[in-house]
């Protein structure tokens, strides 16, 4: 398999809650156009390290975070870089589907909206991003409805437009089929293969399906640290680490 | 046995449960009759449009004059001034306590703000006389500082911890994930509760709003003390004015019993009530929009 280029990555990352260090010493990196899967058991810290890239963190005052995060050459924690430059580059979709109480329409108006897009680029913008993520022809016809009468899959795809809309280079899913149905779900990781075309992807999974059907790399955690991170074939077939191993065949989680 | 005694006692308690139900439903329905009963005595005197139109209260004049606006125009004035004062400074303190605020400065402010709340009336129409009122007069150069915008100031006052308690809580009853997908297309704090959060606790808010309203339009001891009781009909936010409650409250205690006069204050009464009954309706109905497009 030839070597991508890095596209996102994280060094000596430590990350505390308070007194309580939930992330410790991680180095992990992306490569461009590939989907890579986060896997470990449940409160290994998945979720935080997703969400020191985009600085989700910034946000709770007993987070405290060291390390150095780079989306190519940008410092993503550099002094004078705004939130919104980072969040617009590195989008994200959260686990359980959330569009805004708001029309499908106005879902992702809102963040082009927030990002200064001009308002005569928008509605094509927003066309785009709802075929990208095919869900335009479910609801070209009714994008004054309201999100919230999506089913559950057609919410997760909006959500996954609202993220695409913005042109982002990276786009961060968190368990974003875990409230999904078998075949809502499987429409999902057509869509995530598909993406990785034009983004780098890194998703958080508890389904060791998923991720061998979707992911290029896969990164195994534990305990707040990297136990093993490799091509997904490896992970799952060949691991180094016993942990690994234990975990792929499902022996605990 | 045993169970034949938890039977009787089960049995026991159902009725005593039941009486009380039926017994404040019988105290609602008794006053509703009073009052409909009486102000049905005083349109058999005076035609309900003379009443709903007459700019003049006097019934001590000769003729009596029954005419209810400017009663219900003092009402009005000074619940909308105490509205514009407490509403959004009401939301602004909400939404500074549930999502700027540390844990700290919380713990502190909340109980302040439910303190107020139990702050009696009387003390803060006091203060409308000793403080506030001399307070405006010096400002705006009057002789006399008990008007309405004195009432509005001292009624929004009133108003404030019942607006902030449930705007506080209609924004926390809105789901964090929405904030989170607001952050996560980079919206600032500020845009994301603005845009997101405030618009997604609308119908709390507008709840909040109406029982702020409610408790304006029918405090009574405030506006007595500190408006100025001028019967003469109002001509703006510094002079005195006289609302429906104090005029009741006023006129009720010296009033010889079913005059025209004495069935006269049952239908002011009346007014008052279908208005309150109108804001109550309408924050109830709010209320119900925001559980279930929450539930939903
Ligand atoms: N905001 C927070 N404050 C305190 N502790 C947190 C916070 N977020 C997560 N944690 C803790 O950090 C650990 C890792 O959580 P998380 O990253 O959500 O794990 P995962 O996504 O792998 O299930 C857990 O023990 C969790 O309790
Ligand atoms: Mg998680």
């Amino acid at each position: 398999m030839t070597n991508k280029p890095i596209k996102l990555s994280g060094s000596s990352v430590n990350v505390w809650f308070g007194s309580k260090q939930v992330l410790k010493n991680i180095n992990v990196e992306f490569p461009r156009n590939q989907v890579t899967a986060l896997i470990g058991p449940s409160g290994c810290g998945k979720s935080t390290l997703l969400r020191s890239f985009n600085r989700m963190h910034d946000l709770s005052p007993d987070a405290r975070i060291e390390g150095e995060f780079l989306l190519e050459q940008q410092n993503l924690y550099e002094k004078g870089l705004s939130v919104t430059e980072v969040r617009r580059r590195i989008g994200m979709v959260f686990q359980k589907a959330n569009p805004f109480p708001k029309s499908i329409y106005e879902n992702i108006n809102y963040g082009l909206k927030i990002n200064d897009v001009p308002k005569n680029e928008r509605s094509e913008i927003i066309e785009n991003a709802l075929k990208e993520s095919y869900i335009w022809d479910e609801v070209k016809d009714e994008l004054q409805k309201p999100a919230t009468r999506l089913s559950g899959g057609q919410q997760q795809r909006l959500c996954i437009a609202r993220a695409v809309a913005l042109r982002p280079e990276v786009i961060l899913m968190d368990e974003p089929c875990s409230a999904l149905d078998p075949l809502s779900t499987l429409k999902i990781e057509e869509l995530i293969v598909k993406l990785k075309k034009d983004y780098t992807i890194v998703i958080v999974t508890h389904n060791m399906q998923q991720a061998q059907r979707i992911a290029d790399k896969t990164v195994f955690m534990y305990l707040g640290e990297v136990i093993e991170a490799g091509d997904t074939h490896t992970i799952f077939h060949n691991p180094k680490n016993e942990l690994t191993g234990n975990y792929v065949k499902g022996h605990f989680g | 046995m045993k169970l034949g005694v938890r039977e009787s006692i089960d049995k026991s308690i159902k009725l005593v449960v039941k009486t009380t139900g039926l017994l404040v439903i019988a105290i609602l329905g008794g006053i509703f009759f009073m009052l409909l009963w009486n102000t049905i005595a005083f349109f058999l005197k005076i035609h309900p449009l003379d009443f709903i139109t007459g700019t003049q209260w006097n019934p001590s004049g000769d003729p009596e004059v029954y005419g209810i606006l400017p009663l219900l125009v003092s009402t009005c004035l000074v619940t909308l001034g105490a509205m514009v004062i407490a509403i959004p400074l009401g939301i602004g303190t909400a939404a500074y306590l549930s999502e700027y605020a540390s844990m700290r400065v919380k713990s502190v402010l909340k109980p302040m703000i439910e303190m107020l709340a139990a702050v009696p009336s009387v003390a803060i129409g006091f203060l409308g006389i000793v403080v506030l009122g001399p307070g405006i007069a010096d400002i705006i150069g009057l002789s006399n500082g008990l008007n309405a915008m004195n009432g509005a100031i001292l009624l929004a006052v009133m108003a404030l911890p019942t607006i902030i308690t449930v705007t506080d809580d209609a924004l926390h009853g809105v789901p964090g994930t929405y904030r989170e997908a607001s952050y996560g297309v980079g919206a600032s704090k500020w845009q994301t509760l603005i845009k997101v959060t405030i618009p997604a606790a609308g119908p709390g808010i507008m709840a909040a709003v109406m029982l702020g309203v409610g408790r304006a339009i029918g405090e009574t001891m405030t506006v007595l003390m500190a408006t100025g009781n001028a019967a003469a009909f109002p001509k703006g936010f510094f002079h005195s004015v006289r609302t429906i409650t104090a005029t009741i409250a006023i006129e009720m205690g010296e009033v010889p019993y079913q005059t025209t006069h004495y069935y006269s204050l049952f239908a002011i009464a009346a007014v008052l009530f279908l208005i309150t009954l109108g804001v109550n309706l309408t924050g109830e109905y709010f209320v119900n929009k925001f559980r279930k497009y929450h539930s939903a």
